[in-house]
C-alpha cells in the first residue's frame, strides 16, 4: 500500500492546511463560547441557490420536444437520452412480425436493487412466480451504499402525520401528498418487518431502537445498523429473495425496452445479456421498474455518489412507454463528496461529521459558511467559495475543494470521538494512510440522488396496465428534494406495494395477448421528424469511462 | 503526489499488461487505459465486493486479495479478478425448530465450520479487515452475538471461503448467524408493537383526515410550528406540549 505522506503534499496543500491548523484553536473556542457561523436568511438562501447550485443554471437544461411530459425542462443529459432511438436488439425486433419469447415468468422485476429485491419477495409470497432481471449483480445498487439510515415513526413522540409534515416540508411541498402518505403509513410495519427478517439495527439491550435526528426532521426517527444500515438491509433482503424457490435471478441482464400488447398492456421486456452479447425476450404479466437514478449522467460532469450501474434505463423505457416523468428538474447534490484523496473522488463524507461539529473551511483557513444549512444551501455555498471567490484549494488533478476539518471534532468531544463515532470509515481512511483524527479532507459536491422520476400512483401502479415502478426511478415521493433516510423507507414502502399489486394483477388478469412495440411507432416517427440522429441510441446501460470490454 | 500525473506503472489484468497512470485506484487507472468494465464492478466505493481481486507483486511470493476500487496500483502487479465464485448456500426458511437453538441450526447448515483448521488464511485475506477466523470459532461454539459483531461489514467478497482448506463459506455462514441472531435473540422493540397497535387507532387516524384536508398555506403554518425533539431526550421521554398530532 502506497501511503499518503502528509510531506509529499502538494505545496498549494501545506500553506492552505498551516493556515486551517492556526485559526482551528480560535473558531474551537468560539464554538465553546457557544458562537457559530450565522445562519442565512432565507432570502440570502434564496440567492445563493439561484446563483450558484446546478439545479438553477437554466443553460443546463432544456425542455422536451418529445413524449408525455413534452414541454417539460430536464437536464440536458437526460434529455439527451429520452430523446434517443432504441438500441439495435429492439429495433432487430421491429422488423419481426409476431416477436416469440424466450423466457416466460407471472411478474418480471427490473433492477436488482432495495426496491426489486422488495418487490421481488412481496410478489412471491403472494403466489406469483417471479424473474429478477438485473444488469450487474443482484444486490449491486445504491441501496446497499446507503450509510445514514432508514426513517420510520416508531416513538412515543412521533407519529406518521410529523414523518408527513417534515416530507413536505423537506420536499418544499412539491411531493405527491397520496404518495408520502403511504411512505410514512408504511413505516412501522416495514421496520417490523426487517426486524423479523433478521436485519441488525442498533438497539438497547431491551430491544428499543436506536434513533437520532436527521436532516428536517423534528423528531428523532433514523433507524441505523451501524455506518453500514443500506449494506445490512440488501444484504439480509438479498438472502430473503434467494431462499425463495419461487423468485429467479439473471445477473448481467439489462432490460432495454419494454414490450406491450395490442390493449395497451405491459406484456413483457427486452433483455440484453451483457456477457453472452444477445437478446432474451421475456414475456410477463405484469413489470415491475426498479433500475435506481441517474448519477452516472456525472450532470454538469459532477463526480457522484453513486454505483456504477445509475444510468437511468428505467427513466428512458418508460417515457418511450408513454409515461409521464415529474420533478426532474432537480437533483440533490451532496455538499460533501470527497475532493480528496482522489482514489474516491465524488464519494460521501456523511452529514454526522458537520452534526459533530467539523467545520467547512476555505483556502485561508476561514470559515465562510454554517455547515449546517440545508443540503442543497451548503452545496451552492461551497461552489461559490470556490468559483465565485477563488477560495478554493486545487487538488493535484485540476479540481477544487473544501476543506472539512474533521479534526476538529476530538477537540470539541475529547479525543477518541472520531474512531467511536465513525469506526468504519476511520479505519478505511488510516489505512490509506490518512488519519482523520489530524489530517482534514477536501470536499466538494457530488451527485447524489434523483429526487424525480416516472409519475406513479398510490401501489407504484402506472399509467400502463400491468406496469408498475418503485424506488429512485419514481417520483412524487420526495417532491424536488429528499431527506436524509426516505430513501430507505421508500423502496422498502413501495416495492413491496409494487409487488403485492403487480402479483394480484397477474392473477387476475392472466397472460397478455401478445408481444409488441406498437408503443414505439409515434416516439420514433417524432424522432425521425427531429432528425434525431440514428447513432444516439439508449438506455446506455454502463457509463463510457473505457472503450475496451472485457469480461 | 504532483509528478505522480507523468508517472505511470505496469500492471497486468487478466494476463495482458498495461501501463497506467500511478497514483490511481487499479479500477480507474485501467478504465484511464480504455478498459470499459461489464463484470468486476460495482458500488466503486468498498462496499459491495463485486471488484474483488487475487493479485501478486511480481517480485513477491505474498498472493493478496484487494478492491480494484480501493487498491492503488504498483508496479509489477498481477491481477486476477474474481467476478464470482461459487459458495455453499445452504436454504433456510428462517425457522428454528421448537427444540433447537439458533447457534446448532446454524451448525447443522454449516457443519463444516466445525472442520476449521486455524490456519489463518481468512483473516489474512480479508479486504474489510476481518478477523474471519475468529468469527468461525464463535460460530462454532455457539457464540453468535460475537460472530455478529466480528462479521458485521462483510462485503461478501467470498477471498476468505476462495482459499478455505476447510471449504467453509463463511460470508453465508456469518450472514445467517447474524439474520438468526436478529430474529430469535435479540429482543424484539416493544414500543415498535406500541406504534403499530397506536396507528389503528381513530383518533390518530382523523388527526392525519384533518391534515389531508388542509389548505397548503395551513399546512404550510403547521409545518412552521413542528416543535423539535432536542438531541439530547432520552429515548422514549420527551413528549410535544401540543399532543393532537401524536
Amino acid at each position: 500500500m502506497t501511503e499518503l505522506n502528509p510531506m509529499e503534499l502538494p505545496d498549494s496543500f501545506r500553506d492552505s492546511l498551516r493556515m486551517l491548523e492556526r485559526s482551528r484553536r480560535e473558531r474551537v473556542a468560539a464554538v465553546r463560547r457557544g458562537e457559530s457561523f450565522p445562519l442565512l436568511s432565507l432570502p440570502d438562501r434564496q440567492a445563493w441557490l439561484e446563483e450558484f447550485h446546478p439545479d438553477y443554471r437554466y443553460d443546463q437544461r432544456r425542455r422536451l420536444r418529445i413524449g408525455p411530459s413534452k414541454g417539460e425542462a430536464v437536464p440536458l443529459e437526460l434529455a439527451e437520452l429520452l430523446e434517443s432511438w432504441p438500441r439495435s436488439s429492439t429495433l432487430a425486433l421491429l422488423n419481426d412480425d409476431a416477436p416469440q419469447h424466450d423466457i416466460e415468468t407471472d411478474v418480471l422485476v427490473i433492477g436488482g436493487g432495495g426496491a426489486g429485491a422488495a418487490a421481488a419477495i412481496t410478489a412471491a409470497e403472494a403466489g406469483a412466480h417471479v424473474l429478477i432481471a438485473t444488469k450487474l449483480r443482484f444486490g449491486d445498487s445504491n441501496t446497499l451504499m446507503a450509510e445514514g439510515g432508514i426513517q420510520v415513526a416508531d416513538q412515543e413522540c412521533d407519529s406518521p402525520i410529523l414523518h408527513f409534515l417534515d416530507a413536505m416540508g423537506g420536499g418544499h411541498f412539491t411531493n405527491d401528498p397520496e404518495l408520502v402518505e403511504r411512505l410514512v403509513s408504511d413505516g412501522p410495519e416495514v421496520l417490523r418487518w426487517l426486524e423479523e427478517i433478521g436485519v441488525l439495527f442498533d438497539k438497547y439491550p431491551t430491544g428499543r431502537m436506536m434513533v437520532r435526528h436527521g436532516g428536517g426532521t423534528s423528531r428523532k426517527r433514523l433507524h441505523s445498523a451501524g455506518d453500514v444500515t443500506g449494506l445490512e438491509m440488501m444484504r439480509v433482503i438479498r438472502d430473503q429473495a434467494e431462499n425463495d424457490p419461487r423468485i429467479s435471478v439473471m445477473n448481467f441482464c439489462a432490460a432495454v425496452e419494454l414490450l406491450t400488447d395490442d390493449n395497451g398492456r405491459v406484456s413483457g421486456a427486452v433483455l440484453e445479456r451483457l456477457v453472452k452479447k444477445d437478446t432474451v425476450v421475456v414475456r410477463a404479466k405484469a413489470v415491475i421498474v426498479a433500475t435506481g437514478g441517474l448519477g452516472r449522467l456525472h450532470l454538469q460532469d459532477f463526480p457522484t455518489s453513486n454505483h456504477y450501474g445509475a444510468t437511468a434505463d428505467g427513466l428512458v423505457m418508460a417515457y418511450r412507454a408513454g409515461l409521464p416523468l415529474r420533478d426532474l428538474k432537480h437533483s440533490q447534490y451532496h455538499p460533501t463528496g470527497i475532493a480528496f484523496p482522489e482514489q474516491k473522488l465524488g464519494l460521501l463524507i456523511t452529514e454526522k461529521f458537520r452534526g459533530l461539529g467539523a467545520q467547512l473551511i476555505n483556502r485561508h483557513g476561514d470559515e465562510f459558511v454554517n455547515s449546517l444549512e440545508p443540503r442543497d444551501v451548503t452545496t451552492a455555498a461551497i461552489i461559490r467559495e470556490c468559483q465565485e471567490y477563488e477560495n478554493g484549494v486545487e487538488t493535484p488533478s485540476g479540481g477544487q475543494g473544501i476543506w472539512l476539518d474533521i479534526p476538529m471534532i476530538d477537540l470539541l468531544h475529547g479525543r477518541g470521538t472520531i474512531e467511536r463515532e465513525f469506526p468504519g470509515r476511520f479505519t478505511e481512511f488510516l489505512s490509506k494512510g490518512v488519519d482523520l483524527r489530524t489530517m482534514p479532507l477536501l470536499a466538494y459536491p457530488t451527485l447524489h440522488y434523483q429526487n424525480g422520476g416516472v409519475t406513479i400512483h398510490g401501489d407504484g401502479m402506472t399509467d400502463m396496465p400491468g406496469l408498475y415502478a418503485a424506488g429512485e426511478v419514481t417520483g412524487g415521493v420526495h417532491g424536488n428534494n429528499r431527506l436524509m433516510g426516505n430513501a430507505l423507507l421508500e423502496i422498502l414502502v413501495f416495492g413491496r406495494r409494487a409487488g403485492r399489486s403487480a402479483a394480484e394483477f397477474a392473477k387476475s388478469h392472466g397472460a397478455s395477448k401478445g408481444l409488441g412495440l406498437s408503443h414505439l411507432e409515434s416516439f420514433m416517427r417524432r424522432l425521425e421528424e427531429l432528425n434525431v440522429d440514428r447513432s444516439r441510441t439508449a438506455p446506455v446501460l454502463l457509463p463510457s469511462y473505457g472503450e475496451v470490454k472485457p469480461l | 503526489m504532483s509528478q505522480q500525473q507523468s508517472e505511470t506503472v505496469t500492471v497486468w489484468y487478466d494476463e495482458e499488461p498495461f501501463q497506467v497512470p500511478a497514483g490511481r485506484t487499479l479500477l480507474v487507472a485501467l478504465e484511464e487505459v480504455g478498459i470499459g468494465f461489464i463484470r468486476s464492478i460495482g458500488c466503486r466505493g468498498g462496499v459491495c465486493g463485486a471488484c474483488t481481486i487475487l493479485y501478486r507483486i511480481s517480485s513477491e511470493h505474498e498472493l493478496r486479495v484487494g478492491l480494484m476500487c480501493q487498491e492503488q496500483v504498483e508496479e509489477g502487479m498481477r491481477v486476477m479478478p474474481l467476478p464470482y465464485f461459487p459458495q455453499k448456500k445452504a436454504r433456510h426458511d428462517l425457522e428454528v425448530d421448537v427444540d433447537e437453538s439458533p447457534d446448532y441450526r446454524i451448525r447443522r447448515l454449516y457443519p463444516e465450520v466445525s472442520r476449521c483448521i486455524m490456519c489463518g488464511e481468512c483473516t489474512r485475506l480479508c479486504p474489510m479487515e476481518i478477523d474471519v477466523m475468529s468469527y468461525v470459532g464463535m460460530i462454532k461454539s455457539g457464540d453468535l452475538k460475537g460472530a455478529a459483531k466480528e462479521s458485521f461489514t462483510c462485503i461478501q467478497c467470498q477471498a476468505c471461503a476462495l482459499r478455505c482448506p476447510a471449504q467453509i463459506s463463511q460470508p453465508n455462514a456469518a450472514l445467517i448467524s447474524r439474520r438468526l441472531l436478529g430474529r430469535c435473540t435479540i429482543p424484539r422493540a416493544e414500543h415498535l408493537t406500541r406504534t403499530m397497535e397506536r396507528m389503528e387507532e381513530p383518533r390518530l387516524q382523523q388527526a392525519f383526515r384533518r391534515v389531508r384536508r388542509m389548505s397548503e398555506d395551513d399546512l404550510r403554518a403547521l409545518y412552521q410550528r413542528r416543535e423539535r425533539e432536542p438531541n439530547e431526550a432520552p429515548p422514549g421521554t420527551w413528549l410535544p406540549e401540543n399532543q393532537s398530532l401524536i
